[in-house]
């Protein structure tokens, strides 16, 4: 987000947060409870709580980099400065142990943390707010009989006036729909899962559907294409070309695998994500990928098409990009060039990656810049090139990369691209 | 065609193709041996050297992109006859088994020395996450970091102590 | 679960094969092979009441040779691989000529200098060749006293070394090594009894003397094969397939060929080779040949795949030849609790950093090979027949390269090394393979399955104990061109090898199936399988690895059904004093009756073995904490006791335990070599993952048993197995959950532990 954007967004965040402030600003504190005992639960519902952890990704905000498991403190960057996720192990002093079921189901529904106090739409309480009461109840059952880690998130830096949660009160009014799904009977019970999981737990909007200035979901605009940490979440509804590529089979593999034949590799913030549903129920993967192909328009009966012949303009690309061309042989064909070891191993091609056929170099750019890393060190790996090379050496392989592996235009004022990409994506 | 390179503080002219990896010219050409062929594909950190500070993997590193900026190999930090204070720690920890991952351990933690600050065990163990050993000598190379570290401090504290 | 145990040995004679080898039939003395029996026979016992490798090689100054200034020259077959060997043993040969260290410069395995020692391998290397400088150094400081009492005219015992290289006798009187050595001929046998230095007053053995091979190894000396820059060198690439069993075409030599800065591409049979003036021509042009198609020119891969199943599939489909190894004796006994559990481990990669790398050199009819290989005296056998040359004229010469640990491409790659420099005359030659050929063609260590059946008396005691284990052979290191890939693809190419297994009681896959515990009723079967459906050799302790495993583990298995302490149950079975002592030390020093009682998540476990049970004694006790959300295994602390002997390098011998534990730990937790039909699909270090950082244990700690003057017993490979079975042991102590099948990943962990 640049400087200007950012400022109003501020300012509309100050008005409406000042409107609402007058309104319904406090919420009580539900009173503490004494930590319940791993024996309060039925086992099959603290089971079935973490399916729906895994579901709702919750260990990868909630736990820090080589990290114990939901004790927090993993720094989120937004627009907005920096979040530290919250320790949700039921530590009694630093974590949730005394919260009642109530405030779990309220922090779940409403954003508002058991002493009453807002929490931040970082934590997606816009889509959780539509999990039902059974699927809370088992989360809390799973979470309260997690071992208690004492672990003290650090404070957020935000840009001031934020760090003043009551303004979260006029945010919720104009932008917390709360509410459970109704099913919608003329569809089958799978599409009725994975739009239950999509829209609920799955937060897949978080990051697919594109946010106002003061950061909520657009609501008109839902699945048409978002901005993570960096990335692009590419637009999941039918307006999107590329979406007319999958089919529900594809995207099932996809979503359990992290690899499409035809799209490439999941990378960025999608990882993490494809990594939780690699351990997630069958079905329950199946269901997210019949919902979003009917957001996508995609005919349930669809065959997946023939996987098209690679693109490859070797001789075009390194004619108009000849230092690109020197530095991608270099840097890149080691596995991206014809006979690298990994072209062997029947890895998708270049031309066959959405990031290099996007009409936008973000996706491109932010996988040269940091890389991919599968989260259990198994799977499509790619080194970061941020400190090797220089933003003019990454735009100029952006550049050969888009004329070599794509029929479409090139990409412009790349060099600009590098840059934006290096702000919004300095991860640690 | 011929380039000038910077390396470890001394100009080189080499004469090379513009896409050959860093690691090859340092090796073939400057006859520098801490840099090593691992895996050629960023994967394990046995190439690592600085470019202008940072720790790079030199097998994918085009020569033709490090041209006029600072390459630092881990002869730049010192010599087998006169080891810089890293590679002290390495020797008085002998982190080593059989090595060849070493120089480019020792030029990954040099960066986190450089970088400076309180630096935990965990810091180490996360920052060290990126190369590879295969003779299991993780806990002496983790020992030897901290002892570099904890001399730095030291230098530090007995600077800061006097008035 | 009760029952007599008399069904149970009557079948167990039922099947049992026509051999049997009865392990405690074997002399000692003869038992042990030179190498660890694994290569060739090795060179040929002309004195056999020689101690170590001075059976093959007797003349002194094959060993030491001391010039006029007093420097000494020892020279060793054994070859420096990342294990301290050289290190170790120029303080073994100080220690018994009585010099400083620094005065001894040592020479390893080199075909024209000296002794052939078989392959440094089998943690033999301390007691082949450490024995042998041992004595042999003991024998020329006893010659050096005798001639300088003869000139002195005093009696011999009145002479005495003093530690700097120098001689005293009565009345001041003094010489140094050289000035007597210079008039003394070392070109003697030694004898067997030559005194040796009391061990109360060495001065260099037992000390931690920093390794003379580190200081390069940090600032960039040339420490490696790869770093050989010879004049005139050429750089080569060798041309296959993505891994065995597969080749590529169509080949576009003739296109390569004409690449600038490419001088030839070698064709001889199948065989093909780039070379080039420039490393870097050389993989570009590697890179354009394998543009191509991939086709299968060996069986399909075991359909199974690299998972648990898969294994036992493809391995119980072999025709096995039955050995017997130990068959009761057999005495009545009752049953409280019987086990019986199938333990697997999947093919391993021997996963070495450093790809292999080979130089040669083909000049006026002769042939040099610069090689890495554990077998340098082979690799010259090797070369000579791949390339049509008498032994006599190929000269092999051992330089250091990254870690091995058996035998990875370090063999091919010097052969196909050789190959290339016959084709290319009076240029040396630099192969290194890139990081997928060595995952591709490497031999990897092979998939095993065991067996187990045991049974707890009332008396809390074991009351039977059957153990079978199926396994391809672990011993397919060259001996002959057969055994290395361009033997194959010669115009005229060499037959491979069949696999033999190596006898008890230095065993292959049948390594440590023997427990070191007194069992009675104790029923062991190898089912040796000789045909490899997937390339496969030596990988750092053999079959010792699982049988230790599965050992360990059942041990576990029966103190749970029956209620013991683990640690009591072992030391109940333990009649071997320094067994005992080994394992009361680790329970000790890791305060094992005041462990953390297990909490779910929490555990501890431990596990002993001697290597080969002729090696150096290992326990290793391990706190484990399990993240049952994820399947995270982390080992908190592991604490490990070894008994090697009287320890020439102790922290040599900590290295050796320290990594080899870590190594073990990454193994048995991460790693399989996945494939499919076609294809090995581990080809990077993202389909091959190796334990990183976070995942290495947060303390390891090894002590050393002291016993000054004891025979040296090899180390290198001890920690392998007992390393595993702590480690699934914790797990199991911690859970509740027994896994048997390696690798313990996350994702299977995670799987059959739950979240509660």
């Amino acid at each position: 987000m640049t400087p200007r954007r950012t400022v109003a967004a501020l300012a509309a965040l100050a008005v409406v947060g000042l409107a609402g402030f007058a309104v319904v600003a406090w919420k009580p504190e539900i009173a503490p409870v004494r930590r319940p005992m791993a024996g309060d639960f039925a086992p099959d519902e603290v089971r079935r709580g973490a399916t729906l952890a895994t579901l709702g990704d919750c260990a990868v905000c909630h736990t820090a980099d080589n990290g114990v498991i939901y004790a927090g403190g993993r720094p989120l960057a937004t627009p907005f400065g920096t979040l530290y996720a919250t320790n949700i192990t039921p530590d009694e002093a630093t974590g949730i142990g005394r919260w009642s079921k109530d405030a779990f189901r309220r922090a779940m529904r409403d954003g508002v943390a058991r002493d009453g106090s807002h929490l931040y739409p970082a934590l997606p309480y816009d889509h959780y707010t539509h999990v039902t009461d059974g699927d809370l109840d088992a989360l809390y059952a799973y979470l309260m009989t997690r071992p208690a880690v004492e672990a003290r998130a650090p404070e957020n830096s935000l840009i001031p006036p934020l760090g003043f949660r009551p303004l979260l009160t006029g945010w919720k009014l104009l932008f917390l729909e709360t509410g459970g799904i109704a099913p919608d009977p003329a569809r089958s019970d799978t599409w009725n899962r994975g739009r239950y999981l999509v829209e609920g737990l799955g937060h897949c909007g978080s990051c697919h559907t594109p946010r106002n200035l003061a950061g909520a979901e657009i609501r008109s605009k839902a699945f048409a294409g978002g901005v993570a940490e960096g990335w692009n979440a590419p637009p999941l509804d039918a307006s999107s070309a590329a979406a007319r590529a999958w089919t529900a089979e594809t995207l099932y593999t996809y979503l359990r695998t992290g690899l499409s034949p035809r799209q490439g590799a999941a990378a960025g913030p999608m990882e993490p994500v494809v990594h939780g549903l690699s351990s997630a129920p069958e079905e329950d993967v199946r269901a997210i990928a019949t919902y979003i192909g009917s957001v996508m328009g995609l005919k349930a009966s669809k065959e997946p098409a023939p996987v098209p012949p690679p693109v490859d303009r070797a001789a075009e690309a390194a004619r108009e990009h000849p230092e690109g061309a020197a530095l991608f042989a270099g840097a890149c064909a080691g596995c991206h060039g014809d006979g690298a070891p990994m072209v062997a191993q029947g890895r998708p091609p270049l031309s066959h990656v959405d990031a290099v056929q996007a009409e936008d170099p973000r996706n491109a750019v932010q996988a040269i810049l940091q890389g991919l890393k599968p989260s259990s060190g198994v799977g499509p790996y790619m080194p970061p090139f941020r400190d090797s090379l220089t933003d003019g050496q990454v735009a100029q392989i952006a550049a050969y990369v888009r004329t070599r592996f794509s029929e479409k235009p090139a990409w412009p004022e790349l060099a600009d691209a590098v840059a934006e990409a290096k702000r919004e994506g300095s991860s640690p | 065609m011929t380039m000038t390179l910077t390396i470890n503080g001394a100009e080189h002219r080499v004469e090379a193709e513009p896409d050959t990896p860093l690691l090859y010219v340092l090796r073939d050409d400057l006859g520098l041996n801490g840099a090593k062929y691992g895996c050629g594909l960023g994967q394990c950190g046995a190439c690592t050297v600085h470019v202008d500070g940072r720790p790079v993997f030199s097998c994918l590193t085009p020569v033709a992109a490090v041209q006029g900026r600072r390459v630092t190999t881990v002869e730049g930090l010192g010599s087998p006859g006169n080891l810089g204070p890293l590679q002290q720690a390495f020797e008085q920890e002998q982190a080593a088994q059989c090595g060849y991952c070493i120089a480019g351990m020792i030029m990954r933690a040099q960066v986190l020395l450089d970088r400076g600050g309180s630096i935990s065990d965990a810091d180490i163990r996360n920052h060290m996450q990126t190369n590879l050993c295969r003779c299991g000598t993780h806990m002496r190379i983790l020992r030897a970091v901290r002892r570099a570290v904890d001399a730095t401090g030291a230098r530090t504290s007995s600077l800061e102590a006097k008035p | 679960m009760s029952r007599s145990l008399d069904t149970l040995s009557r079948r167990s004679f039922l099947t049992a094969g026509a051999l049997v080898v009865g392990f405690s039939m074997v002399p000692r003395a003869f038992a042990q092979l030179v190498g660890g029996g694994e290569g060739g026979a090795g060179p040929k016992v002309v004195a056999p009441n020689l101690p170590g490798s001075l059976k093959s090689a007797p003349i002194l100054d094959s060993w030491i040779r001391i010039d006029a200034n007093g420097a000494v020259t020892v020279f060793t077959g054994k070859v420096e691989l990342g294990q301290g060997i050289k290190t170790a043993l120029i303080q073994v040969a100080a220690e018994e000529l009585d010099v400083p260290p620094a005065r001894v410069t040592l020479v390893t395995a080199d075909t024209a200098r000296t002794p052939d020692e078989g392959l440094t391998a089998g943690s033999h290397s301390m007691q082949d060749s450490g024995t042998a400088i041992l004595n042999a150094a003991a024998n020329v400081r006893m010659l050096l006293a005798r001639k300088a009492a003869e000139g002195w005219g005093v009696a011999e015992d009145a002479v005495a070394t003093t530690g700097d290289g120098r001689l005293a006798g009565p009345g001041g009187r003094s010489a140094s090594y050289g000035e007597i050595a210079a008039a003394l001929s070392l070109h003697v046998e030694a004898m067997p009894d030559a005194p040796r230095r009391d061990p109360a007053r060495y001065r260099t053995m037992g000390r931690d003397l920093p390794r003379v091979d580190i200081p390069a190894k940090l600032a960039g000396g040339a420490a490696y094969i790869q770093d050989m820059r010879l004049p005139g060198m050429l750089h080569a690439r060798v041309v296959r397939g993505p891994s065995v069993g597969s080749r590529l075409e169509p080949l576009a030599i003739a296109e390569v060929a004409a690449m600038p800065g490419v001088v030839t591409v070698v064709q001889d049979g199948s065989f093909v080779a780039i070379v080039a003036e420039r490393e870097w021509t050389a993989v570009k042009a590697l890179r354009r040949i394998q543009n191509a198609k991939t086709v299968r020119s060996a069986p399909p891969l075991p359909a199974g795949g690299p998972n648990p199943q898969g294994v036992v599939e493809a391995l119980k489909a072999l025709p096995s030849r039955d050995i017997v190894i130990q068959d009761g004796p057999d005495r009545p006994a009752n049953a409280a609790h019987t086990v019986k559990a199938r333990y697997t481990r999947p093919w391993l990669s021997h996963g070495s950093i450093g790809p292999s790398c080979s130089l040669a050199l083909f000049q006026d009819g002769k042939l040099t090979v610069w090689t890495h290989s554990q077998g340098t005296f082979d690799v010259r056998r090797v070369a000579a027949q791949l390339v049509g040359l008498a032994e006599e004229d190929v000269h092999a010469i051992h330089v250091e390269g990254s870690g091995c640990y058996g035998q990875n491409g370090a063999d091919d790659v010097s052969a196909d090394a050789a190959l290339i420099a016959k084709h290319v005359p009076g240029r040396p030659i630099r192969l290194q393979w890139m990081r997928e050929q060595e995952f591709g063609w490497e031999p990897l260590g092979p998939g095993m399955v065991t067996e187990l059946e045991a049974s707890l008396g009332p008396d809390k005691r074991i009351a039977a104990w059957r153990h079978e284990v199926w396994s391809n052979p672990h011993n397919n290191r060259p001996v002959g061109a057969g055994g290395v890939l361009a033997g194959g693809e010669v115009p005229n190419p060499f037959p491979v090898p069949e696999g033999k297994p190596i006898p008890m009681p230095e065993g292959d896959g049948s390594r440590n199936s023997v427990p070191l515990y007194n069992l009675p009723n104790l029923h062991v079967v190898y089912h040796f399988l000789k045909d490899m459906p997937i390339r496969v050799s030596a990988l750092r302790s053999l079959g010792a690895h699982l049988n230790v495993f599965s050992i360990e583990s059942m041990f576990d298995e029966l103190a749970r059904a029956g209620g013991i302490d683990p640690l009591d149950l072992r030391l109940a079975h333990m009649a071997d004093e320094r067994g005992r002592d080994v394992i009361a030390a680790v329970a000790e020093r890791f305060a094992w009756r005041d462990r953390p009682q297990p909490d779910g998540r929490r555990g501890c476990g431990m596990a002993f073995a001697r290597y080969k049970n002729l090696g150096a004694y290992c326990a290793v006790a391990m706190e484990v904490e399990v993240e049952r959300e994820t399947g995270r295994i982390r080992v908190r602390r592991a604490v490990a006791t070894v008994d090697c002997g009287q320890a020439a390098s102790p922290d040599g011998v900590r290295n050796q335990v320290e990594g080899g534990i870590v190594q073990s730990i990454s193994w048995t937790s991460r790693e399989a070599m996945s494939f499919d039909a076609e294809r090995r699909t581990g080809f990077d270090w993202s389909a091959y993952p190796i334990l990183r950082f976070k995942d290495v244990p947060d303390s390891v700690a090894v002590h050393v048993m002291d016993r000054p003057g004891q025979p040296f017993l090899g180390t290198a490979e001890a920690a392998q197995g007992p390393a595993a079975a702590a480690l699934a042991n914790a797990v199991a102590d911690a859970t509740g959950v027994r896994l048997r099948d390696m690798p313990l990943n996350p994702e299977r962990v995670r799987a059959a532990v739950g979240v509660i």
